[in-house]
């Protein structure tokens, strides 16, 4: 009987130590890090963050990602999902050509995108043949920063949009279809029958898909490195730079405790806003 | 003007026939049950005439007119699902409102509407509920009370009254009977349940694999079916099927002999378990094995040479385990078949 009920925390124990050791540790050691200065708790950390040239335009930038790639990756994979959804044949071929991206890390995905997009790469040879441009344009530079932002955005696009198809496309399939038929029968169009049925049905799966790519996106660093150096700064960027460039530990985890914090706000509005009460719940 | 014509529909699944050249003519204003076991088309045949399936081959028409590639929305038709499919994340008013609301049709209306069909169904007091919060049969009560609501030319629900209590079901049944013939609509009502179609339908249209079997009215169905498998589909209990030998233009079993024209040298005999009447001498001999009071009947569960048989009787008679009775059935109300093919033996009834 004892054993019994112990058996189940027993079997999770492995999983809690781990996230314990490999996540709460770390986590408890950089708010020290931060809000600590030679020993004492201090602010001195965030004061130094908030004062540098960086730091609003590390913010403006970030925001400025997230606001650009996920309304546009969620529109694009919702419209991909639909389609997949509409296929007889084939389907499992396309849905796996169209997730590869995800099979590939960002820092690469990054160096795919500036291959295209550097001086010498792909889009200028093409743009040079068709003879729309002479000579090399330089699309990432710091004085090109439109040209700079949407290749980063291009980029983001291209590498994260799968993953929010897998959940979308996951999310559809949990969808029985005859609510669509009926709806069907009793008059609605495609586009009142997305509007009416699939998309809120297919809210709880849209929440899912927000919020993971929100905070991911908020994290987002190796694609731009690859792409801008730090032409075009942006929060973890931050924190890698005062890390590694200028050995301010301090710093960087107030960096990272900012994004943190930024997550977790994006988290809780989604919950909120995008809350299916459980009566709605098929 | 809202007939059927159902012209040589087939549908296959790859390799397996769903449906076989089906042909069926469903008049307007007429209420058709389809009727046959699990797995022998009857949604399939449903979702064709809705257009949510397309036919392998074959045309619909609706009215008059050829529907057979028009989408389900302008077929003009509503339906009841075999599994309800009643939207979770609406109201059981936005529900029954639906197919009003894509109409646009006025609040008002949408109201009245919804208020008439809650009530023949006894929907009401859950109208502001989510469907979550419901039983299984509320929920079906809501998918049925959806479909009424948009006063349709064609209705087409598929067991729709599957999910309730004997009693619900019974009354049910009667107010959909009166509304629907009211209104005029003309109905397909997919049953499995022979009492349902029985008691509700002007004609039914028996199917079984793929192809429908016969179709008639419910009397004339019960009393000459076409073939053994409606014998035995239709009528509770079932059809009775005895093997006779025949000799000389004569079946005989026992000391019962009748006249049959066939060629062959065995025929069998349907007889309903109350045609049959027990008598001093003579006759099939019966022996008794299970004796079940039913209140207006007893019915006798035995064999005949070795055959199940059922016999209707009067409740009060008085039979045991073990009796042997001696049966005569009323000859004009056998059903002789052709024990080769299963089909009945050119009567001219
Ligand atoms: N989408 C499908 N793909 C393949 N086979 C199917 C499909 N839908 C139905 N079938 C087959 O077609 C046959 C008829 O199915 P259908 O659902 O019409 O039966 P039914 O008469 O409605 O049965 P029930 O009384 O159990 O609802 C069955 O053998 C079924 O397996
Ligand atoms: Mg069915």
């Amino acid at each position: 009987m004892t054993n019994n009920r112990l058996l189940p925390y027993l079997l999770i124990a492995p999983a809690t130590v781990f996230l314990v050791l490999l996540f709460v540790v770390p986590l408890v050691q950089t708010i020290a890090l931060a809000f600590m200065d030679n020993g004492v708790a201090s602010l001195t950390n965030f004061r130094k963050m908030a004062g540098d040239l960086n730091f609003g335009l590390s913010i403006g930038n970030t925001f400025l990602l997230v606001l650009a790639v996920i309304p546009l990756q969620i529109c694009m994979a919702l419209v991909m999902a639909m389609m997949i959804q509409k296929l007889d044949k084939g389907r499992d071929l396309v849905l796996w050509i169209w997730i590869i991206p995800l099979g590939i890390s960002d820092l690469a995905a990054g160096l795919v995108w500036l291959a295209i997009l550097q001086d010498r790469g792909y889009f200028n040879t093409v743009l040079n043949m068709l003879g729309l441009v002479d000579g090399p344009v330089n699309w990432l530079s710091y004085e090109a920063p439109v040209s700079l932002f949407v290749g980063v955005v291009l980029a983001e696009v291209w590498r994260a949009t799968a993953i929010v198809l897998v959940i979308l496309v996951a999310g559809l399939q949990l969808i029985p279809k005859e609510y669509g038929e009926a709806a069907e029968i009793f008059g609605a169009g495609p586009w009142t029958r997305f509007r009416k049925i699939t998309l809120p049905l297919l809210k709880p799966s849209i929440q899912s898909a927000l919020i993971l790519r929100t905070v991911l996106a908020f994290e987002v660093f190796a694609v731009v490195y690859a792409l801008s150096g730090r032409n075009f700064p942006v929060l973890v960027g931050e924190a890698y730079a005062w890390q590694h460039v200028n050995q301010n530990n301090g710093v960087a985890a107030a960096y990272a405790i900012l994004v943190m914090a930024i997550s977790l706000a994006a988290t809780v509005i989604y919950i909120r806003a995008l809350r299916t009460p459980p009566e709605m719940q098929p | 003007m809202a007939g059927i014509r159902i012209d040589a529909i087939e549908k296959r699944f790859g390799a397996a026939r769903a449906l076989e050249q089906l042909t069926l003519d469903v008049e307007d204003g007429e209420f058709l049950a389809l009727l046959g076991p699990s797995g022998c088309g009857k949604t399939t045949l449903l979702r064709i005439i809705a257009g949510l399936e397309t036919q392998t081959s074959g045309r619909i028409f609706i009215g008059g007119r050829d529907v057979s590639a028009l989408p389900p929305r302008e077929r003009g038709l509503a339906m009841v699902f075999q599994n309800y499919a009643v939207f979770p994340h609406m109201t059981v008013y936005e529900n029954v409102a639906f197919g009003l609301r894509m109409k646009g049709a006025a609040d008002a209306e949408v109201k009245k509407q919804v208020e008439r069909a809650a009530g023949l169904l006894h929907i009401e007091p859950y109208l502001e509920r989510y469907p979550a919060k419901l039983s299984g049969g509320q929920r079906q009560r809501v998918a049925v009370a959806r479909a009424l609501a948009v006063q349709p030319a064609v209705l087409l629900m598929d067991e729709p009254l599957s999910n309730l209590d004997a009693l619900l079901r019974l009354e049910m049944r009667s107010e959909l009977k009166s509304v629907l013939n009211s209104s005029g609509t003309t109905t397909v009502y997919v049953t499995h349940d022979q009492t349902e179609a029985m008691g509700l339908a002007d004609r039914i249209a028996v199917m079984h694999k793929g192809v429908i079997e016969q179709i008639d009215r419910p009397q004339a169905l019960y009393e000459r079916p076409a073939t053994r498998f409606v014998g035995g589909f239709v009528g509770s209990p079932p059809m009775n099927f005895i093997d006779m030998p025949v000799k000389a233009g004569l079946a005989r079993l026992g000391d019962f002999a009748n006249p049959v024209s066939t060629g062959r040298d065995t025929i069998t005999a349907g007889i309903r378990a109350e045609d049959i009447a027990v008598v001093e001498r003579g006759g099939l001999p019966f022996d008794v094995m299970v004796c079940e009071p039913l209140g207006s009947t007893l019915l006798l569960t035995g064999r005949v040479a070795g055959q199940l048989a059922r016999v209707a009787v009067r409740p009060d008679a008085v039979v045991a385990p073990g009796d042997r009775l001696n049966l005569e059935p009323s000859p004009g109300r056998i059903v002789w078949i052709d024990p080769a093919n299963g089909k009945a033996i050119g009567q001219a009834a």
